[in-house]
């Protein structure tokens, strides 16, 4: 079978063999979780509980009645030591509960095992999946309860579950396909059922062979559902070009995947579902890699969420060599933590830690015209125009040039023999952009009134 | 508190700088320069030294008194002086060759911004210039080994004169007179070969630039494989029209710019008043160029 793919996108080294053939290990529950209320795409959770309530194992503590969030749960037993801000992963500060153990790791009463989940009601699936916090676990932490709400005009005909993992380094997807494979496939079932649709798509990468033959031989008995061989290739893994290397069709610009009929969940999160339903279980711990050169033991670990970086860096044997960065995900899109003193979320699918030998800091220099940009821009978009316009701050010209459209995953600024960063230039036109919309809808407002 | 480097993604990038480009420009042209001293003797090296170092000096003292930061060591300068000595004649006075490569860099770059923000191929502006201002100097030609005055097989052409014309195989390895850089058609391609090899040019311009030339003489009843070897298209099409900064982006831009400048070129040698017209075509299309790449611009992703 040859392999699928889109136009665009870059090669980068793919450091996997670092943890791909461990065993993920199982990391003990800490003394202290940290668990922000804001782990996902969308609003913020307020929380349930107050300093020195006692709470369980999978208790909710976070909830929101906003129509895209996710609530948060206790990610192990013991006190609420207090509700304060902390260091959130994806910058700044956040709210978080700060529980401390008490060594006990025990479930709350309700969360016991449903062998009849296949009963539920589509309506009763999405409300278990909202309740028990499920969220896409690719990176972007989109609740997935509203992903599996698709609008009622558009019918969905195919779910793709995406095992790609194009980011480098990464492999706790690699891992989950290898070791958690059943309930992937019984995940994509649930899906597939509950939006009444009649093909499924496991889609990997060509590089993860030993998971290719393992799937493709498991779902021989599952007339609906296919495993597709996709190129080893970054952004392979990004939604809309994924559809487009499985399916031949473009999701118009600005649109979601609902629009051409298709539903993409990662794998972790088919698990997550798949758990929640018949465990009753809420996505308290997850699967992350732990990985870079500056890690003594890199490997795949299962932990809870909230766990903060300091103890994951312990439990993986600490630090090594002249540590330049700790980024939370994987190289291309991940953010740089200035500290270790911030707790994992939802959507952490991995601890880089990048010595300096790893890093490559030039200042920037001027474009040359090179075209690599453009050549590998998986959104067919223009980059070198937000260098340009970035320098000048011409946020407006930035937005005529498609800047909406960029999908951030960083091909542009990896190739840029300037060292450009483009990247940067177009998250903060995207911001100004929104901000200078927000002023204006304040001051019609202000005007009217 | 540990200080961790923070900046936005991508936390990889690839080692290549704009420096390493410029030096893949630099070793395509070396079997360029060896056939250069092979044929017209020792005299070419000074050419192009001399070219080289004032190009060099030119932009350190213009960067100097301009309080920019001084970009020599990207190599850019070096590239422009080299490929100016490759346009001139081997016999042209040292001190004009000296003065073109101060002009290149001066008024066909620094007054512009630097690299990256000069509208016109700097090396050609040069050599537009000293056209212009020595055009006997310009256009003494002389031939290979013995440096005996001669005209170029275009001029020969052209004007019918009484002299033989090269045949094909001396036009192809360079054993003819003209410029200093563009007479060996096998040595240019074989840089030209190395910068494919690297991706530091694409094959879009040279290709339909050389194609155009090659169709548009056959159909104006010229020979097509004179036409293709006998003045500084090879050395134009692959080194001088792909200069990144100012040919367009996209492929399609780049045939655009391509047969345009085959055209004209054809268009200059036998309508106009000279006997060769790659410099100007080029110049003219790369003041095209904003303008193509911005009738060219890819269609974005999901509007198809």
């Amino acid at each position: 079978m040859k392999a699928l793919t889109f136009s665009g996108g870059v090669h980068p080294s793919g450091e996997k063999e670092l943890t791909c053939n461990q065993d993920v290990k199982v990391m003990p529950p800490p003394k202290m979780v940290v668990i922000p209320l804001l782990q996902h795409t969308g609003a913020s959770c307020e929380s349930l509980v107050q300093k020195g309530d006692k709470v369980k194992k999978g208790q909710k503590i976070g909830e929101s009645r906003a129509l895209i969030t996710a609530p948060v749960h206790a990610t192990i037993s013991g006190g609420v030591k207090e509700v304060r801000l902390y260091n959130h992963p994806l910058g700044n500060k956040g709210l978080a509960v700060i529980i401390e153990s008490d060594g006990f790791d025990q479930w709350a009463d309700d969360i016991k095992r449903d062998d009849n989940f296949f009963r539920l009601l589509p309506q009763e699936i999405r409300d278990k999946v909202r309740d028990k916090g499920v969220v896409g676990l690719g990176g972007a932490a989109f609740p997935t309860s509203v992903k599996l709400t698709p609008p009622a005009d558009k019918e969905i005909n195919t779910i793709i579950i995406n095992g790609c993992e194009c980011e480098p380094y990464l492999t706790c997807d690699h891992r989950l396909l290898l070791e958690n494979y059943r309930e992937i496939i019984e995940g994509l079932k649930i899906i597939m059922r509950l939006l009444d649709v009649g093909k499924g798509i496991i889609a990997i990468e060509d590089n993860k062979l030993d998971a290719i033959k393992l799937l493709s031989a498991v779902i021989k008995m599952e007339p609906n559902i296919e495993v597709a061989i996709v190129k080893t290739k970054y952004p392979q893994g990004a939604e809309k070009q994924l559809i487009k290397a499985l399916l031949g069709c473009e999701v118009p610009a600005g649109k979601l995947p609902f629009e051409v009929g298709v539903v993409v969940d990662n794998v972790g999160t088919a698990v997550a579902i798949y758990e929640a339903l018949r465990d009753n279980k809420p996505l308290i711990e997850r699967i992350i890699t732990v990985t870079g050169s500056g890690i003594k033991e890199p490997q795949n670990i299962k932990v809870r969420i909230g766990t903060l970086f300091s103890d994951i860096v312990v439990f993986c044997g600490g630090l090594q060599g002249d540590i330049a960065k700790v980024i939370m995900g994987g190289p291309m899109m991940g953010i740089a933590q200035y500290t270790l003193d911030v707790p994992i979320i939802k959507g952490t699918s991995g601890i880089l830690v990048l010595t300096a030998q790893d890093t490559f800091a030039v200042p920037a220099g001027p474009c040359i015209r090179c075209a690599k940009c453009i050549e590998s821009c998986p959104m067919d978009l223009t980059p070198y125009l937000y260098g340009l316009y970035g320098r000048m701050q011409d946020y407006e010209s930035m937005g005529k040039y498609d800047v909406a459209d960029c999908i951030e995953c960083g091909v542009c600024a990896y190739g840029c023999p300037a060292k450009i960063p483009l990247v940067q230039y177009a998250k903060w036109s995207k911001m100004e952009i929104a901000q200078a919309k927000k002023k204006k809808i304040e001051k019609k407002d202000k005007d009217i009134k | 508190m540990v200080p961790y480097i923070v900046s936005t993604s991508p936390h990889l990038k690839i080692r290549e700088t704009i420096s390493a480009v410029m030096r893949d420009v630099l070793i395509a042209l070396i079997p360029a320069v060896a056939a250069a001293v092979y044929f017209f003797g020792r005299r070419a090296l000074w050419v192009i030294l001399i070219s080289m170092a004032s190009a060099i000096a030119a932009e350190f003292i213009s960067e100097k008194i301009m309080k920019r930061e001084v970009t020599v060591s990207d190599g850019s300068a070096a590239i422009t002086g080299l490929l100016l000595a490759m346009v001139c004649p081997p016999g042209i006075p040292l001190w004009i060759i000296a003065i073109g490569a101060a002009v290149s860099i001066v008024l066909g770059k620094q007054v512009f911004g630097g690299l990256g923000y000069n509208p016109f191929n700097p090396a050609l502006i040069g050599r537009a210039v000293l056209m212009a201002s020595w055009p006997v100097a310009m256009t003494t030609w002389v031939t290979p080994f013995d440096a005996i005055t001669t005209a170029t097989p275009l001029a020969i052409a052209k004007f019918n004169l009484a002299q033989p014309l090269p045949s094909y195989w001396n036009l192809f390895i360079g054993n003819r007179a003209g410029s200093l850089g563009e007479t060996s058609a096998l040595a240019l391609l074989l840089g030209a070969a190395y910068l494919l090899y690297k991706k530091q040019i694409s094959w879009h311009l040279p290709v339909s630039f050389i194609a155009a030339v090659g169709l548009l003489s056959s159909i104006i009843g010229k020979d097509p494989l004179f036409n293709i070897l006998a003045g500084g298209l090879i050395l134009g099409a692959f080194f001088m029209a792909t200069d990144m900064v100012t040919s367009p982006m996209t492929g399609q831009g780049k045939i655009i710019f391509g047969c345009g400048g085959g055209i004209l070129t054809i268009l200059i040698r036998y309508k106009g008043g000279f006997p060769e017209g790659v410099c100007y075509s080029i110049l003219i299309f790369n003041m095209l160029t904003p303008l193509i790449d911005k009738y060219t611009r890819p269609q974005k992703f999901g509007v198809k």
